[in-house]
Formats: C-alpha cells, structure tokens, sequence
C-alpha cells in the first residue's frame, strides 16, 4: 500500500487523527507486515485478522462519529499472558493449550472502551520467566536488529514488533525488568508503571507482589498516552490504589531545569559493558544540557537485589503455577489418580525455566527453609524499598543503565541460570520497592544494537519520569532510527 | 469410660457463613444448584483472576468471635496454604495463618448440671473448597461450593468425653444461628469438624499422642465416632500398645474409626501471605459497633422469658433452646396478649407435633398469627378447650385461618342462654334420682348432670355457663 | 543457613512436593544449577536483618473489600467449555481413593 510505503513518516496516531489513513487501512497493512516480518523474529503467537479488521471498521465508525478518544483505531498487540474474551491465552506455555479465555483483563477491557484495535498475541517468555523470549512454547522471538541476538523478555514480543514495526505499540508485563529490559535491547519505549497504578486482573500472574503490565511504544509521548488509558483504580484488583489519573501526555513540557537527578554509583560498575556505560553517561550529561542537576546517590543494598528478587518472585509463582493442573482447563496427561495425573501433566507441559523456578520456589517456601529464605528475603526487600525512599529525598528521579550489556546472541546465556538471572540486576529492583521505571533508547553499541537509559520515579511518580524521558528523547534522535528490518519488510 | 484414663479431645469446627455471595467472587452463596452453574472464572482459579474480600464475611467472623468472648485482632491479614488435590481450584486455599481475625474465647458447656468452659484457640476466616463425588472408574469435581466463606473455630483440648463434644456442637450451634453467623445446616454441610482425641493415664500430666478423625458432618457422628475411639485408644494402652499420630476416618455404617493409611508424605502447606488481598485493619470503633449490635444470645433470653412472661424457668429454657421455636413463641405471646397460654401451646401441643413429626418450626404450616388467634378464640370463649385442639390439629394439616375452621367445622361454643337452658332442663328432668343425690349433698352428682348436658350439646356447651345454669336450676 | 558445601536441596523431593515429575536427567542437571543459584542466593545471610519488618506488599494498603451483593455466574456451558474431561456437569479426574 503506497501510502504506508515510507511507514517511518506516517506510523503515529497523528495519521488517524488527521484523517490520512484510516484504521482499516493501517490494521490492513500491518497484518501484511506481521506476515513478512514474523518469518524472522516470529514476535506474534497468534493474530485473528478478521476480527481485527472487524475492530478496525467499528473504530473508524466510531470515529466518523465524532466521539473518538486518542486511541481509537490505534492497532495494538497484546503480550500472551493477558486474557482477551474469546481469545487463547498460552501464556507461551504448552500447559495452556485448548485454553479459550471468557473474559477480557482490565487493562484490556479500557483498551477495547477507547476503541483501540487488537492485531494478536505476543510472544513471551513462557508465563513471563525469562530474560531472551527463548523460553517460549512457540519458539524463541528474534531482534528486527540483527536476528542472530535475542530481543530481550519476557515481553520479547512486545518489544519486538514494536521495534519492527508490526505494531502501533505493544502491551507486555514487567515483573523483574520484562518491559524496561526487551524495549532497551529493541530501541524502543518501555513503561513499568509504579506496583497498583495498573490493574492486574486478567493478568496471568508470575508474581503477584511484583507484577505489573505497561506500554512499549515508539515514543515516550505513545507511552503517556497509554499510560492515562490504562491506569487507575479496579475494583477486581484489590492492589489497585484509588490514586486519581492525571493525564500524562499533558506532563511531557518543558525541559529539565529545576530538576535533580541521582546516579547511583552501585548501578554503574566495574564489569559492565563498557560502550553501554558511555552511552549511559552521555546520556545523563545530555540531561544536564537540559538544565537538570545531577547528584550521586547510594542504593546500598542493590547487590542483594538478585538474590531477593529470585526467592520472592520463585516463591510466589510456585503458588500462581499450581493451579495448572489440567482439571478445569488446559492441556493434560493421564494419570493413574488425580496427584500422579498433575504429576505427568505438569511434567510434560512446563518448559524447563518455568521447572526450575517452580522447584525454586517451592524449596524457599518449604519447612525449615521459609525462614532462612523466604522471610529474609522480604526483610531484604524492605531494607531495598528503604534505599529508595532515602535516595528519592535526595532528587526526583534516578537515571542508570537498563541492562550492563546490549542484547545476547541466541543461546549465548542459556546454559547457566544465575549468569541470566544477573543480567537483570538492575531493573528487579524497582519491582521490589513498587516504583516506576522507563527504559528510554539512549544509543547504540559498536555492533549497531540499541541501548537503553532507565530513569527510574518515585511510586506514583509516573509523570516526573515520563517528562525527563520526553525532554530526553526530544534531544535525541535515536527513537527514530529504524531496524533493518524495517525497511526490508516496507516492500 | 474406666476412671483410670484422661480423655482430652480439640474440635476443628468449620463453619460456612451466612452470606448472600461468596467469599471472594460475586457467584451465589447457596445449596442444592445443579453442579458446576454457580461458578466464575475466580471461584474456578482461572488464570488471571484475583480475590477480592467479602465485607460481610469479615463482619460475621468478627460477630462470632465477639459472641464467643474472642479477643479480635486489629490487624489480621490472609495467607496461602499449599496443598494439591482436586477440590481445590488454585491448589492453594487461601487461608488465615499467623494472624486470624479472633484469638481466645469460650464455649460454656453443662457438664452434670455444672458450667464447663472450653477454652477456644482461635477463629480464622478462609474458603471452602469444592466438592468431589465419586463414580464407578472416575471422580467429578463440582466447584459450587468453592469459594464459600468459612470460619474455622479451634478450641483446645478442653473436652473430655464424648458426651462434652456433642454438648460443645450444640451450644456452639446455638449461639451461630442466633447470631445469625450460620444456618448451621448439617444436612447442607454448614458445620463439620475434625476431631483431634488422645487419652493418657490419670495420673499422667502431659497429653498422650493423638489422632485426628476428619470431616464428620453430624453431631451424632462426632458422638459414636468419639465413644469408639476412646475405647479403642483405652485399650490400646491397657494392652501396653501405643496410639500411633495418625489420621482416620470414620465409618458410619461400620461403627469404628479406620486408619487412613497415610500413604501420602507429611504436608508440607507453605504458608506465605496472599500478596493479591491486603489486611485487614479493625478500628476499636468498628468492634464496638459490631459488638452493640450483637443480638441476645439463649441465656439472656431464657432470662427475660422468665422475667417479662412470667414461665417457669423449665418451659423458658425449653423454648430458647431453637432460636426459631423461640421467635415463634415470641410472636404468638405479643399477638394473642396471653404469654402463659402461648407458651402452654408451644411446649404442649407444638413440640409434640414438631418431635413426632421430625420437623422444624419452619416447615410446619401453622403461622404465629393463627395460633394468636385461636388463642384470642378461646380467651372469648367463642370455642373451648376441646374444640381449640381441634381446629390446632387442622392447622397443623392444612393450614389456614382458625375462625373458618371453627366455622366450617361448627366448633363455635354454645353460649346462648335459651338452649343452654333447655339441655340442662332436660338433663335434671331425665334423671330425678341423681338430682336427688345432689340436692342430698352429694356434691359429685353435679359432674354427671354436666356431662349429660355436654354431651346433649356435642360438646359446643359452655361449661362454665353450664355450670351456673345447673346450680341456678338445683339450689332453687 | 547450613554448610555451604553441603548440598541442602533435594530437588526430586521437591519436585514431588510441586507435583511435578522430573525425569532422572532433569532432576540431575537441576540439582546442579539450583544448588549454583543457591549458592549465590545465600549472600542474604551477610546481612543483619534482626527487627526489620518484612515486606509482604509493595503498598500500604488496608480493607479492600467487596460488599456482598450477589453477580452474574458462567453459563454453565461456557464453565466446562475449557474441561480436558467433563461429565454430568462435573469435571472429570481419576477416581479418587479415599
């Protein structure tokens, strides 16, 4: 379609919103797109075309009406793990096969009401445990940057056909990094809203303590608009606050005089690839050009984060995964009584990541170790969500790395658990102390792979990191630089 | 029981709420739907899905604990409890651990006419879990009752008989249905326990080892189940054996406890708390609140029978004993204006019919204002005793509104002076001896021209009228 | 925690606490990498925890309740619609011996 042909141009809702195409014509193109583009990164498990199409005719209905909303038409992909009525929703494991879900998730449900469009559902990590979206039942998901690496996870999805444009804009969960860590190895927008700013039901839960789903968009003003659309209290959630929506696309002003800013020193360390702290660093200079102060600042207790955050998380998914036992839904393998039957089916029907952090979780949670573990581990993170309030005193928003290196080649970490697990040192953390976080495109390294800046805002604080990130970005132009991907699937 | 032995029992007593929703869903709170049809994506542990509390199941367990003497925790919050079986549709249930919503309290028992405190351990809010039923070659799990609100009381190991654990039931089961906390419907499985028993040698302090005898639903259970396995531990030890910690069952038809061959490991629950509820914080204000609106419980009740109706304090206890026998009394007394004869009726005539007949109060067809009026019928001497009976035994049948029945059934008493006057005329003119015998101070004479009379009105007569008409007629 | 050198975790039996079966290969590698992680997870005990308050929730928030109003259940259809096995209206599982 000659009208998307320079798709760089045109791939906002401004193009909806102005009349340009329409959203039949957009959802039209990028399920061509998707085609082309998931024979190599294989983003989407699933798409339903005909009844995207379907969305797409009633949003532009709607719209011809008049009573259309920022979002209506804008074609959106949705991670497998959120429960769409009518839809599957594998959570990318074999063990939900068969699964059809009847009802929508919250965050969902207030998509649909704005009129947003659903093009499909997006590859995971199975049920959000993993750092490379290679632990998926539907096999690993590829970076539009170069295919030979990983595009992150667990929402490696999301960030992927975002980053190739195969979709206006993503939802994906973030549990210990899933948003913020995918966007960053994909050169993307990715939004980890603070603990009970987005109601998580319909969310399949890894960890419900920790859990939260939030945007990956092409820019940060894409994210605010989500953002406002997504949040707020649900009374289904009984984590949801009752905290008032602002509109966040209406934060993103001014540049940053007036504001401070901390830097870390325990996220900036030795061992940590080198190219992506000079582009961290060039970041937060650029920052200052912008007017901001940059103050250092201690979380003194960040080393204990990846210990923490593997007891906590493990411990309570080894209770959310129980109930995937093959009774009331789900795939199943015969048994000769009930316990030897979930036995044999959640043998056969779990991935071996998901095993091991069941078996994990069960183990920190199981006489005689619940203390020196489990319980130590919610001591800790109290001391981390500590660490955070004293440094928030300090300034408005931290900026650090997302990940101390770029994306891994496929397979490259795959083989040993804990030098996985490290890779997310500094994106648990803000999981544990329940605040926000943003992964902003902030440079790429010398084998052309993107890296990303994480600002990181107190709980609520969504509007202060969304406007650093905005007035950041702005400055920059690596949002619209565009994989090689891209213009190969433009044809 | 041999003299010989302690016998020291703790009762588990699970109790489902009496809500209109359940616990964390807003799916129905009833029994008896067809399987699987009050059912959602919460209460089936779908993937997604999220609890969200029941206000008013907070509030019952909070009322049954303030009725109970319970100390209340004003900062209690909701854990999960591990375990995998097809009943359960997260293989979790969630659960209160470390801090339920009621410590301490009591249950006052009569043990040979002396009060007897049971000391209670604690009281914890949590969800009952769906029910399995049994075929050949499969098993078929129904999820309507999952999700129901239920309270577990735990008492310690106070009781020491058979005999007191049934007592315990009873005044337990008394004070939640009026309480309004439960229906306490065993049929319906509202209440059921599991009965933790050990015996050790009189002289001996410490407890001996106990088993755990699961899921009785009727208290007659708890009693035979209870009376066997004392004996059967008694001899156990007797014979120089020793109990084994264990858990059995109890077979109803057989007559006998049966070790349930713990072919499974140790449970291991894993407890943590629920991250998907947040606790729950009382104010001093609420637990006043809730403890000013606490209704009367039996033995302040039997008390105010006695005082404001003026009953014995036998008949008062008798009727206070089933809240609704209680209230039904209550209403008939305030409508007829004639305590004495309600409460007549209803320890006469009314348990009489409810225990020949096995029937509660709310099954019978006779409504308080019925009896109020046939009351008030006899009271104005419109029917006499023997026909009142009459007209009860048909409301009992039938139904319906006493006037029409004394009117249908020509019950109505004779009171009109000119026939009255004809039969007692007739009646001294048919037998001049008996007169004679009267008149010669033969006082019981009387009695006979009386039920001549009587009997020439088929019973309509008004005796009291008849009475006077005769002695009119005789000491003239 | 007990002697580093020791292993602690038996990852059969806890597999089997799990209900989840591992064969003789799985459960061999994952002993190896769970005790590697345990190794590095036992960092935790370096630290003085003693009076500090666990940290359940992410927020502090109490009383989130629901009143108790009654809503619409599945049609009983849709609820086995997603059974593996389903008869008379039941979910089907192996029988269970009591």
């Amino acid at each position: 379609m000659a009208k998307f042909a320079d798709h760089n141009e045109t791939f906002s809702l401004a193009g909806l919103q102005q009349g340009t195409f329409s959203s039949v014509e957009w959802v039209t193109d990028l399920l061509q797109r998707i085609e082309r583009s998931d024979k190599t990164i294989n983003a989407y498990i699933s798409t339903d075309g005909e009844w995207a199409l379907e969305q797409a005719k009633a949003a532009d209905q709607r719209r011809a009406s008049g009573e259309a909303g920022p979002l209506c038409g804008a074609p959106i992909g949705v991670k497998d793990v959120l429960n769409v009525q009518g839809q599957p929703c594998h959570c990318a494991s074999r063990i939900l096969e068969g699964y059809t879900s009847p009802y929508d998730a919250t965050a969902v449900s207030r998509l649909r009401d704005q009129g947003a469009v659903l093009l499909g559902r997006l590859n995971m990590d199975e049920f959000a445990m993993g750092s490379t979206n290679e632990n998926s039942a539907f096999g690993a998901v590829r970076n539009p940057w170069n295919p030979d690496f990983v595009p992150g996870g667990s929402s490696g999805g999301s960030a992927a056909a975002v980053a190739a444009g195969s979709a206006w804009a993503a939802l994906g969960t973030d549990t210990g990094g899933s948003i913020r860590q995918p966007a960053s190895f994909c050169g993307r927008v990715g939004l980890k809203p603070s603990y009970g700013r987005v109601s998580r039901f319909g969310l399949t839960a890894f960890a419900s303590s920790l859990d939260q789903i939030g945007p990956i968009t092409q820019t940060v003003s894409d994210a605010a608009t989500l953002l406002t659309a997504l949040a707020g209290h649900d009374a289904k959630d009984s984590t949801s606050l009752k905290q008032a929506v602002p509109d966040y696309s209406s934060a993103l002003k001014g540049d940053l005089r007036g504001m401070r800013l901390g830097l870390p020193k325990q996220y900036f360390i030795e061992g940590m690839d080198q190219e992506v702290e000079a582009a961290v660093r060039q970041a937060t200079e650029q920052c200052r050009e912008l007017g901001a102060e940059l103050v250092e600042v201690s979380l003194p207790h960040t080393e204990y984060a990846i210990a923490t955050y593997y007891i906590i998380a493990t411990a309570e998914a080894s209770a959310n995964l129980a109930r995937f036992d093959g009774v009331r839904y789900g795939a199943r393998e015969a048994g000769s009584d009930p316990l030897d039957q979930y036995g044999k089916t959640r043998a056969a029907f779990f991935g071996p990541e998901v095993k091991r952090r069941i078996i994990l979780g069960t183990y920190v949670l199981s006489s005689g170790y619940h203390d020196a573990y489990y319980l130590r581990a919610q001591q800790v993170r109290t001391l981390i969500r500590r660490d955070f309030e004293d440094a928030f005193k300090q300034c408005d928003a931290l900026l650090t790395p997302v990940a101390p290196t770029t994306a891994y080649r496929i397979g490259e970490r795959t083989a040993d658990p804990i030098q996985m697990y490290l890779g997310d040192i500094f994106t648990v953390t803000a999981n544990l102390a329940g605040i926000c976080g943003l992964s902003v495109p902030c440079g790429f390294s010398s084998a052309d792979l993107p890296i990303g800046l994480q600002i990181l805002g107190p709980a609520f604080g969504e509007e202060t990191i969304l406007r650093v990130g905005h007035a950041y970005e702005q400055s920059t132009d690596w949002h619209v630089r565009r994989p090689p991907l891209w213009a190969g699937t433009a044809s | 029981m041999s003299d010989a032995f302690k016998v020291s029992i703790g009762l588990e007593t699970h109790v489902q709420l009496d809500t209109r929703s359940k616990i964390w869903c807003g799916c129905a709170n009833v029994f008896g739907s067809e399987p699987n049809t009050d059912v959602c994506p919460v209460c089936l542990g779908y993937p997604g899905t999220m609890p969200v509390l029941n206000r008013e199941a907070v509030r019952l367990t909070v009322m049954a604990g303030l009725m109970l003497g319970c100390e209340i925790n004003r900062y209690s919050k909701f854990d999960r409890k591990s375990y995998f079986y097809p009943d359960m549709p997260k293989n979790y249930q969630i659960s209160q651990y470390d801090l339920p919503l009621c410590l301490g309290g009591g249950v006052e028992i009569m043990v040979d006419g002396q009060p007897k405190n049971i000391r209670l351990n604690r009281i914890h809010l949590e969800e009952d879990v769906a029910k399995n039923n049994h075929f050949e070659g499969f098993s078929g799990v129904d999820f309507n009752r999952a999700g129901t609100p239920l309270m577990e009381i735990v008492s310690e190991p106070d009781l020491s008989s058979a005999e007191e654990a049934f007592a315990y039931l009873q005044a337990l089961k008394q004070m939640l249905v009026y309480g309004g906390i439960s229906e306490c419907n065993l049929e319906q499985g509202n209440m059921r326990c599991d009965i933790n028993c050990s015996v050790r040698p009189a002289a001996q302090e410490q407890l001996g080892t106990k088993t755990e005898i699961k899921n009785m639903n009727t208290f007659k259970g708890v009693l035979r189940s209870l009376t066997y396995e004392i004996k059967r531990q008694i001899d156990v030890v007797s014979s120089g054996g020793r109990v084994v910690q264990e858990t059995r069952r109890w077979d109803d038809e057989a007559g006998v406890t049966r070790s349930m061959r713990s072919k499974e490991d140790a449970h291991d629950y894993r407890y943590f708390p629920e991250p998907d509820l947040m606790p729950v914080v009382l104010s001093e204000q609420e637990i006043e609140g809730w403890r000013a609106s606490l209704p009367e419980m039996p033995t302040t009740r039997r008390q105010r029978f006695v005082d404001e109706y003026g009953l014995p304090d036998y008949d008062a206890g008798v009727l206070v004993a089933d809240k609704a026998v209680a209230d039904f009394f209550e209403a008939v007394a305030r409508d007829a204006g004639n305590p004495k004869a309600a409460s007549n009726w209803m320890m006469t005539e009314m348990l009489r019919v409810l225990s020949a007949d096995d029937l509660e109060i709310a099954d019978i067809k006779v409504t308080p204002a019925a009896l109020a009026v046939l009351i008030r019928l006899v009271d104005e001497k419109a029917i006499n005793n023997t026909g009142a009976k009459e007209v009860f035994a048909e409301l009992v049948a039938n139904g319906g509104d006493p006037k029409a029945i004394v009117e249908a059934k020509g019950l109505a008493q004779v009171s009109d002076t000119g026939a009255l006057n004809t039969w007692v005329e007739e009646a001294i003119a048919a037998h001049p001896n008996v007169v004679d015998d009267y008149r010669g101070g033969k006082r019981a004479a009387l009695q006979f021209l009386m039920g001549q009379v009587m009997r020439a009105s088929q019973g309509k007569a008004n005796p009291p009228m008849v009475l006077q008409a005769l002695r009119d007629k005789l000491d003239s | 925690m007990s002697d580093p050198h020791q292993p602690e975790i038996d990852v059969k039996y806890v597999a089997h606490l799990a209900r989840m079966h591992l064969s003789d290969d799985e459960a061999e590698v994952f002993q190896e990498q769970l005790e590697h992680i345990l190794e590095h997870v036992r960092q935790l005990s370096d630290l003085d925890v003693s009076g500090v308050e666990p940290t359940a929730h992410a927020v502090p928030v109490h009383n989130v309740f629901r009143e108790d109003a009654v809503d619409a259940s599945l049609p009983h259809e849709q609820a086995m619609d997603n059974a593996p096995q389903s008869r008379q209206g039941l979910f089907v599982v192996p029988r269970i011996l009591e």
